[in-house]
């Protein structure tokens, strides 16, 4: 449930920025909920809002995270 | 913009984790449960059930807003679209989902005024546009669209024909309360990633400190699911359940505190049923008394005295509640199928029927 | 212990009869090219007919692309398409290609050569003249690329308010080259298709729900290509997959030819531009319509000039072999996914609207 989107802001106003979500789709949505962020930040989009900042270096993190989980093998037989 | 997704979906990373889940799993059955349509659909459109170890049980929980919204709202919306000088805005998901007798779908074919939406804020333009008429927009979602509703009604609040169905709920309300009614027996949640997104895991703590239960906040890309079920193992295996995040380049522990503090501006919780599951205590959202007049079933004294949630026979209570499965349903595939549908699960996109429809394995 | 109180507020449901009891109305799904649609064409409208096909040919029970009257020596196919697209003028076309090229592509699915057509307008009150203009030299455009003259024609114009603008209809006749049936494919044929799926009705979403989008309609006629591919033989099924998209035409080929369709899903060529669209609206391009593309079923010993012919057209450039027609399970498409799984493709139900759940 609930389809949030990641997408690029390309230009801010008050209220709304104009995200690109990636493979030349743009649309103009609403910033009311983060409006801290900045032309430049990569951002997820439900509804129409901007419902957080994402971390750059998104699929890095991920797999950080999964060499980070210290599994012992010999630990866990 | 450059997007690394396709890492998230890549064969190898998946086998490396698969091979992790084997070793941390002992044989015995574990049943983790998941709260999102959407993780339904990346599971049953990934595979996912197909190449996990037997013994792991991922259940299908009640994290479908479109499946757990009531017939008395649906009802509530119908009327209220059927009615002269009124519009009703609502998201698409909902439109084909049957009430105790029809659907918003066949109300528009009746006469009904429904515009479909993708945000509050054409509801809002909508009403501004359209002084003379009243626009009601039918307020479904869990936590990751309540804010959205709030928003617009902090920013409108001298708007007096536009109003809301109330229809919003709580996902961590709802866990608690399927672990208190003593029926689900579940060693782990994969907890929604987008509400979470907003709600933080703060509000998942009480689970695992009280309940004991191992808890994952997970992404939505088939890697994403794997490495949630390799953490909850491994919290499970070590005996020490907690709240942790594996959708880290999303979720942050606080969530988006903006968003949380305007959702409790113009919300408060109550006790909401679920459709086919009954009532949950505090796992719904009602606006406050100084909101009142955004609430279209007071503002149009609507009194929906019977509302029919389920056919007798029909599954989709104990499915939502992950102790049935579509194909134990007597329905499913028979009378009940996506065109012609019984019950809310084979309706909306991410409904745990219409999921095993589409995606049903072979 | 917190209780569910499920007894008092859900009470004891209608019984299924009653609930069913409710008048049935023509929804917009029933047009969608889903799982409603196919159902009112089958239960609702071929079944009151009694005379659906002439002597000796294929009628209208066949659910075809086109009706063939069959003559002796030479058969003829006959078709006929409504076009009420709105926007009437879209990303890459407008409704007067859209129309014409719809029934040119029903011809050419069928293997037939398409010889003539005709053109019905009904227009509403108040529409400019321009705009019926524009709408005609498109048609004529396409006419003159194709070859296919319009023979005749008709003109209402209904109250404003009666109708949207315009709505064209368009019946044409060809000659059968080479009878291509629906019910063709045999196990071990491969699938191939023409090109990207789903353009045109994610383009068309795209607009009418304020994304901006370099994806365009795909809206392209296919005798030009197919006539190529027709001389090189080996198509044993085909269908272009407008309404319903990939995945409602799929169904229906494997469904006639009583055979299972097996994909590779990573196969299907899509346009970057049309994933990044599916994703944002959460609507799979697999259930959108394409107008100018081809799935088809070939023997495996012409698949790959097919394949060569196909890309040598414009119109056929990112052509791709994505599976083979397996025995079973009968009457299904299988996907296997790219981490290893597998699924059934099932047709899309009815209209499609951008997700927010």
């Amino acid at each position: 449930m609930c389809l949030a989107i990641p997408g690029k802001v390309k230009k801010k106003r008050k209220e709304d920025a104009w995200i690109d979500f990636g493979g030349g789709v743009v649309k103009k949505v609403k910033i009311s909920l983060t409006p801290q962020v900045k032309r430049g930040d990569y951002v997820v989009v439900h509804a129409g809002y901007v419902i957080q900042k994402m971390e750059k270096e998104e699929a890095r993190e991920t797999i950080e995270l999964f060499n980070n989980l210290k599994l012992n093998e010999k630990k866990y037989r | 913009m450059k997007r690394n997704i396709d890492k998230f979906r890549e064969k190898s990373f998946s086998q490396q984790v698969l091979q992790k889940i084997d070793e941390l799993q002992s044989g015995k059955e574990i049943k983790i449960m998941h709260v999102c349509g959407t993780h339904e659909v990346t599971i049953a459109k990934w595979g996912l059930r197909e190449i996990l170890p037997k013994n792991i049980k991922l259940i299908c929980g009640p994290g479908c807003p479109v499946c757990v919204t009531s017939a008395q709202e649906i009802d509530s919306a119908v009327k209220l679209s059927l009615t002269n000088n009124n519009i009703l805005t609502t998201f698409g998901d909902i439109l084909r989902v049957p009430g105790t007798s029809i659907s918003l779908a066949e109300a528009a074919s009746q006469g009904a005024n429904i515009k479909v939406i993708y945000c509050i804020d054409e509801a809002v333009s909508l009403a501004k546009k359209n002084p003379k008429k009243q626009v009601i927009h039918f307020a479904i979602g869990f936590e990751t669209t309540a804010p959205t509703t709030a928003v617009e009604i902090l920013n409108n609040s001298n708007l007096d024909n536009f109003s809301i169905i109330p229809s919003h709920r709580l996902i961590p309300s709802a866990m608690a309360g399927l672990l208190k009614s003593g029926q689900c027996q579940i060693d782990g949640f994969i907890c929604p990633g987008h509400v979470s997104t907003i709600i933080g895991s703060q509000p998942y703590e009480f689970l695992a400190r009280d309940f004991s239960r191992a808890l994952v906040i997970g992404g939505f890309e088939p890697n994403d699911i794997l490495l949630s079920i390799l953490m909850i193992l491994r919290q499970l295996r070590k005996k020490k359940t907690s709240v942790e995040i594996e959708y880290t380049r999303l979720v942050k522990p606080a969530g988006n505190p903006l968003a949380i503090k305007k959702m409790w501006q113009v919300f408060e919780p109550c006790h909401i049923g679920w459709r086919g599951i009954g009532i949950i205590p505090h796992s719904g959202l009602k606006l406050r008394l100084k909101f009142k007049k955004f609430d279209a079933i007071k503002k149009f004294n609507l009194k929906i005295k019977r509302a029919f949630d389920v056919r007798p026979g029909c599954k989709c209570g104990e499915i939502m509640k992950g102790l049935a499965e579509p194909k134990d349903c007597p329905y499913f595939k028979k009378q009940c199928k996506p065109e012609f549908p019984l019950g809310a699960c084979i309706v909306s996109i991410e409904g745990p029927c219409f999921v095993a429809y589409k995606y049903g394995s072979i | 212990m917190v209780q569910f109180n499920s007894k008092s507020l859900f009470i004891p449901p209608l019984s299924v009869n009653q609930a069913n009891k409710k008048p049935e109305l023509i929804s917009i799904s029933h047009g969608s090219g889903g799982g409603m649609m196919e159902n009112l064409i089958e239960q609702v409208i071929v079944e009151s007919l009694s005379l659906k096909k002439s002597k000796g040919g294929r009628g209208v029970d066949k659910l075809e692309d086109a009706g063939i009257i069959d003559l002796g020596d030479i058969q003829l196919a006959l078709t006929t398409d409504g076009c009420t697209v709105d926007p009437p003028f879209y990303p890459g076309g407008d409704i007067g290609e859209l129309s014409v090229g719809a029934t040119i592509n029903d011809l050419a699915m069928t293997g037939a050569e398409p010889l003539a057509i005709t053109l019905s307008y009904v227009i509403e009150e108040g529409t400019p003249v321009e705009f019926v203009r524009q709408v005609s030299k498109s048609v004529g455009r396409i006419s003159k690329q194709t070859g296919v003259p319009v023979i005749a024609g008709d003109t209402k114009v209904m109250e404003k308010g009666k109708i949207d603008k315009i709505a064209i209809n368009t019946a044409g006749v060809g000659i059968v080259r080479q009878l291509i049936l629906d019910y063709g494919a045999r196990p071990g044929d491969l699938i191939l298709v023409s090109g990207t799926m789903g353009d045109h009705g994610l383009a068309l979403l795209a607009k009418r729900f304020g994304f901006k989008t370099k994806l365009k309609s795909d809206t392209y006629p296919l005798w030009g290509m197919v006539k190529n591919l027709l001389k090189i033989g080996g198509i044993q099924a085909m269908k272009d997959p407008t309404r319903g998209g990939f995945a409602a035409n799929i169904n229906e080929l494997a469904r006639k030819s009583e055979v299972c369709f097996y994909v590779d899903e990573s196969k299907i060529p899509l346009k970057k531009e049309a994933r990044a669209l599916g994703e944002v609206l959460g609507i799979d391009p697999l259930q959108t319509a394409s107008e100018g593309k081809i799935i088809m079923a070939v023997s495996p010993d012409k698949a790959r000039k097919i394949l060569a012919a196909m890309r040598r057209h414009p119109y056929g450039r990112e052509a791709a072999i994505i599976g083979r027609v397996k025995k079973s399970p009968k009457q299904r498409v299988v996907l296997e996914t790219s981490v290893g799984g597998k699924r059934i493709l099932e047709a899309p139900i009815g209209e499609l609207y951008p997700r927010i759940c």
